[in-house]
Order: structure tokens, then C-alpha cells, then sequence
């Protein structure tokens, strides 16, 4: 009947026995590392539940704006996109505007008075761009009074819109009689300030004139971008299409790109939100860790007599051991099953609260086993102190 | 069991010093017998080298040199899983300080003392069910240590060292923490199981309490006198 040692079940029990002495004690031990896995479950579980959610969310939304260049090297040497280069690309499908851009290089302040004013403030540099009238639907743009268009371009017309930025800094505010701007001694006629772009949000701080215009006072040779608005979800391949279409021959000399569309921006920064979570909750768990070890190690010195005692019944080193690492495992274990718990139920709260269907990951069912695992960890050292306490001694104090 | 001739403890010439400078010499040449169904009282002033004594006797220490046979079998070369299974199997330990457990009930206690025999639970309740009565305190089984006397929580330990059926029972200073009453109680309790032929082995500093043992050993500065 007696096998001469203990039952491998008897001393799980005693355990068992040992940490329910102390309810309370118990619940705060565990409390540390409960929060700690609670916050990585639910961080976890609310990026499975989400992804789903986010990417439905936010394709719909998505890039819908493709910006072409010049490959900057190349343009230095002169290259430009070909004339008819926004009638190419309109033959890609899914192109659903474009035109060109390029930013003019002038030295000359932009003035509305050939004035010497010496207490003027001097006159502001702006940026002067090049655009065909294309790039204004392209951008969506919204203009006051009225843009140039195929006439204008046609006589080359000394004509310009002003940004709203760029307007407010040159007091330009009423288009009625045909307001003059200055740019060095080049007079041009201002007939609209665009008010909104929907990117290429520098147009409004610039002066914007038409290519031909640009061609004979300022040199322009070529454009050097272009801006398309492509259908939902065509950005991607139209930029993988467009410097083919453009530059058949050498397409190299054409970059195109599509903007990260919202959807990879807000991935991007729940990916950082999430990461940062679940830090957090690492370094919960192993402060929880910690405390568990901090609690068994005092548990170890308040129970010297009764570790004491139990080896004069007979328990070996190994024995006590066994019992005290079992004591923590069960805190790690317990505080695991009560974080894990906790954790779903945040995310599923979170899940329902905004209608998203709550999507669990099954490999969550394992984080109890790292609660267990923290809790062997924590008590290896206690365990170890309470196998090497010498019985003689550990039974004179009381 | 064995003839009545074998020795259930034998010391040998048995010496302690602990490491210093010098090294001191707690236990010098003690030759000691006990036989079976004894009921002997070692005793000796604080500081005789008595508690040492017990120590060696109850294998929770070795000694320095000498031997020391429990049951016949040399404690002195065997290792400490075997030590220990015999303090589990043979020895029954009563400390003044009870050394019961609070948060576990008395027959939770008393059962105890056959855990690390690897005796069945139900055969340990069982047990301990058959010596709680046998201590008459059949009746609180179910209490928590706290709630009990000083003399009754003796009793309770009393119990509990006889779960394993030991061979010898060592008893230090069971009385320390009682009144005379209560003392008295434990000492009858001593003086019945050793009539149904229990061994006991106790320590003491109070003549009063050696009396009631059948024979005294006198302990003086780590030496046995005769």
C-alpha cells in the first residue's frame, strides 16, 4: 500500500491546499500577470476580429490618384514626358483624368504693383507651376472665377490662377477687373484662384499658368509629371502600366507611383498601435511574473516551519520543490485562465460595440500555458530556496 | 517483530562539532541505546547539546563521527532519499511548537503524517480518523488548528506522528508550550501508547516531566552521563 514516497498527486494537492490558504493573497498575486495576458489577448484578438473589418472598410476608399514623373536624373539631362503623353495614358483603362505639371525655375518675386515701395514688404517668392488644363480635373480642383482652357493654351495667353494660399499672400481677393500679378517683368492676368485640390495640395500656394504661356516667357520645354485620377481600386496597376504606355521604348525614364492608399496608411498605424499594446502587455506579464516570484519567495520564508515539518514526515528536497514550483505553475496557471478570459471578453465588448463580427484566434486557447509557463519560471528560485532549507534549522523557528 | 534484545536506536560513539574557529563540539562520544517499547527521557540543561541530539536521533542532522543504526540499518552511509523515507516510514516527530498547518483542518493534519509514505488518501483519512479518536478528539476533525487548545493541538501532532506506524516516537520538550494540565494530559498520553508498547524517546529540561518516563538519560555538555 505504502509505495515509500510520495504520490506525485498528493503533492499537486497539497499545493493545491497551499495557495487556497490565502484567498485574497492569491487574487492579488495573480492579478499582475492576468492584466498583462488580458491585454495581449485582447490585442491579439481585436487585430484578427479588425483586419477583416479594416481592409472591407477601407477598399472602398482606397488610392484612387496616381502621380507620374520624370526620373529625376534623367530629367536633369533633359528628358521631359512626351507631348501627347496625357493622351497615352487616357487609353489605360481606369484612367479617369490627367494632366501634366511641372514647377518652373524663376528667380523673380511675384508682385501685383511695379511699385518701389521701400516700405513695402517685399514681394513673396512663389513656386510658379506649368499645368495643362487636364490636371485641374485631375485634382478635382474647385475654382473661383474660371480656369483657362483650350483657347487660352492656343493664343498662349498671359493668364494664371492663383492658389488660395498664394492669393492671400499677394491681398489678391476680387477677380472682377482682372487683377495683374508681376512675375519679374512678365505681366500676367489673374482669371480664377483655385480654392480646393484633392492632392498636389502645393497648387495652393502657387501661381499656375498654362504650358504654352510657360513655354514662351519662361522657357518651359516639357512637362516633367502628371497627375491621373484612376478608378477605386486601379491605382496600383495603372502606376505598373503607365511609364509603358508613356515611354514605350525606354520606360525607365518614367517613374509612376501610387500614393498609399488610407487603408495601408491605417494598417500601418494599427500595426504600430498593436505592436505597442502588445509591448505593453509583455512587460505586464513579466512584472506579474515577477510578483509571483516576489510573493512565492515570501511565502517560502513564512512557511519555514512548515517546510520544516515536512521533511521530518519525510519529504525529500525534490519533494518540497515539486510543491512549491506546483504552488507557482498553479498561481501562472490560474491568473493565465482569468487573463485569457478577460482578454476575450474585452475584445468581444470591443467587437460588438462598433457591429464588427468578433473573430477569435484559437491559438489564444494557448496563452493559459504561458500564464503556466511565467509561473514555473517565477517560482523556480522560491522552490529552490525551499529544497535547501536546512529541516534542523527550518524547525527551530517558528 | 524483532527480538526484544535489538536496539530500535543505537548510538555509537556518536560526535557533532559545527565549523568555526575553533570548531565546537556540540555532542562528544555519545553512546546511546533505546529498545523497543521503551519510554526514555533525555534530559539535560539548555545548551547540553540535547537539541542536537534529537536531531542526529530524528535524521534531520548527521553526526561527525560514530554511528547510529535505526532499526539496525546504518543512517550514517546512506543517502539523503533514503533518510528521508525512513523519517517517513519510522520516525514520529512531536514538537513543542505542534507545527500544525492552519490552513488545513485537523484530520487534514493528522494525515499528513503519511504523505510522504505514499499512503492512499482515503487510507490516510482512514488513519487518521482511527488515532483522532484514538487521542480523543474524534469530534473535532473537521476544526482548523486555531480553534483548538494548546493541549489539544498536541494531541492532534501526537497523532499525526503515529499515522506511519513508526518505530520510535521522538518527542522535543511536547510540554514547552503547555500549562500543567495540558501537560499532564500529553504526559498520560505518552504513558498509555508506550503501554500498548509504542516507543518513545523524549527531551526535556524539566525533571518533572522526565519522571514520568521510564528511564532517564542525563545529557551534560555533549556528554552522556551515567
Amino acid at each position: 500500500m505504502s509505495r515509500g514516497r510520495a504520490r506525485p498527486g498528493s503533492i499537486l494537492g497539497e499545493a493545491m491546499a497551499g495557495i487556497s490558504a490565502r484567498p485574497g493573497r492569491l487574487a492579488l498575486t495573480m492579478l499582475g500577470e492576468a492584466l498583462g495576458l488580458a491585454a495581449l489577448v485582447a490585442t491579439v484578438g481585436l487585430a484578427s476580429t479588425a483586419s477583416g473589418q479594416v481592409s472591407d472598410h477601407f477598399d472602398r476608399a482606397s488610392a484612387d490618384r496616381v502621380t507620374v514623373q520624370v526620373e529625376p536624373s534623367r530629367a536633369e539631362r533633359g528628358a521631359r514626358l512626351p507631348r501627347d503623353a496625357e493622351r497615352l495614358v487616357q487609353r489605360l483603362e481606369g484612367v479617369e483624368a490627367a494632366g501634366t505639371l511641372t514647377r518652373l525655375e524663376v528667380s523673380d518675386p511675384v508682385g501685383t504693383v511695379r511699385l518701389l515701395d521701400p516700405q513695402a514688404p517685399p514681394d513673396p517668392m512663389l513656386p510658379v507651376l506649368a499645368a495643362s488644363p487636364g490636371l485641374l480635373d485631375a485634382v478635382d480642383a474647385r475654382v473661383a472665377g474660371r480656369r483657362y482652357d483650350a483657347g487660352h493654351v492656343a493664343r498662349a495667353d498671359p493668364v494664371a490662377l492663383l492658389g488660395a494660399g498664394a492669393a492671400r499672400r499677394l491681398g489678391v481677393t476680387e477677380l472682377s477687373h482682372g487683377p495683374a500679378i508681376w512675375i519679374g517683368d512678365r505681366a500676367l492676368t489673374v482669371i480664377g484662384i483655385i480654392e480646393e485640390v484633392d492632392g498636389r495640395g502645393e497648387l495652393l500656394d502657387s501661381v499656375v499658368l498654362p504650358e504654352t504661356t510657360a513655354a514662351q516667357q519662361f522657357g518651359w520645354q516639357g512637362a516633367l509629371s502628371m497627375q491621373l485620377d484612376v478608378a477605386p481600386q486601379a491605382a496600383e496597376t495603372i502606376a505598373r502600366q503607365a511609364p509603358l504606355a508613356i515611354a514605350p521604348q525606354d520606360p525607365s525614364v518614367v517613374n509612376a507611383a501610387a500614393p498609399p492608399s488610407d487603408a495601408q496608411l491605417r494598417d500601418r498605424v494599427q500595426g504600430d498601435v498593436s505592436s505597442l499594446l502588445v509591448l505593453l502587455g509583455l512587460v505586464a506579464l513579466i512584472a506579474g511574473g515577477v510578483g509571483i516570484a516576489n510573493i512565492m519567495l515570501l511565502s517560502v520564508m513564512e512557511r519555514i516551519g512548515e517546510i520544516g515539518l515536512r521533511r521530518a514526515l519525510g519529504a525529500t528536497r525534490g519533494d518540497l520543490m515539486t510543491q512549491f514550483l506546483a504552488e507557482s505553475a498553479l498561481v501562472g496557471l490560474l491568473g493565465g485562465i482569468v487573463g485569457t478570459s478577460l482578454g476575450f471578453v474585452t475584445s468581444m465588448v470591443v467587437a460588438l460595440s462598433r457591429d464588427w463580427t468578433p473573430r477569435l484566434d484559437p491559438l489564444l486557447l494557448a496563452a493559459p500555458v504561458a500564464g503556466l509557463v511565467v509561473g514555473v519560471l517565477a517560482g523556480a528560485f522560491p522552490a529552490w530556496r525551499a529544497g535547501s532549507l536546512e529541516p534542523a534549522e527550518a524547525l527551530r523557528t517558528l | 517483530m524483532n527480538a526484544a534484545s535489538s536496539p530500535v536506536i543505537a548510538l555509537r560513539a556518536v560526535g557533532r562539532s559545527f565549523a568555526g574557529n575553533p570548531p565546537v563540539d556540540i555532542l562528544r562520544s555519545v553512546d546511546l541505546r533505546v529498545d523497543r517499547g521503551e519510554f526514555v527521557a533525555i534530559v539535560g540543561p539548555s545548551g547540553s547539546g540535547k537539541s542536537t541530539l534529537l536531531n542526529i536521533l530524528g535524521l534531520l542532522d548527521s553526526p561527525t563521527t560514530g554511528r547510529y543504526l535505526l532499526d539496525g540499518i546504518d543512517t550514517t552511509t546512506i543517502s539523503h532519499r533514503r533518510r528521508a523515507r525512513l523519517r517517513a516510514a519510522r520516525l514520529g516527530f512531536v514538537f513543542q511548537a505542534f507545527h500544525l498547518l492552519p490552513h488545513l483542518t485537523v484530520a487534514e493534519n493528522v494525515s499528513l503524517g503519511g504523505l510522504y509514505l505514499g499512503l492512499p488518501a482515503r487510507e490516510r483519512a482512514r488513519r487518521a480518523d482511527r488515532l483522532l479518536d484514538r487521542v480523543g478528539l474524534g469530534h473535532r476533525r473537521r476544526a482548523r488548528p486555531r480553534t483548538l487548545s494548546g493541549g489539544e493541538r498536541q494531541r492532534v501532532a501526537i497523532a499525526r506522528s503515529l499515522v506511519a506506524g513508526p518505530s520510535v516516537l521522538l518527542a522535543d520538550e511536547p510540554t514547552g508550550n503547555l500549562d500543567s494540565v495540558s501537560a499532564d494530559a500529553v504526559l498520560s498520553l505518552f504513558s498509555e501508547l508506550h503501554a500498548e508498547g509504542v516507543t518513545v524517546a523524549m527531551i526535556t529540561h524539566d525533571p518533572g516531566v522526565a519522571a514520568r518516563a521510564h528511564r532517564r538519560v542525563r545529557i551534560v555538555d555533549g556528554q552522556v552521563l551515567r
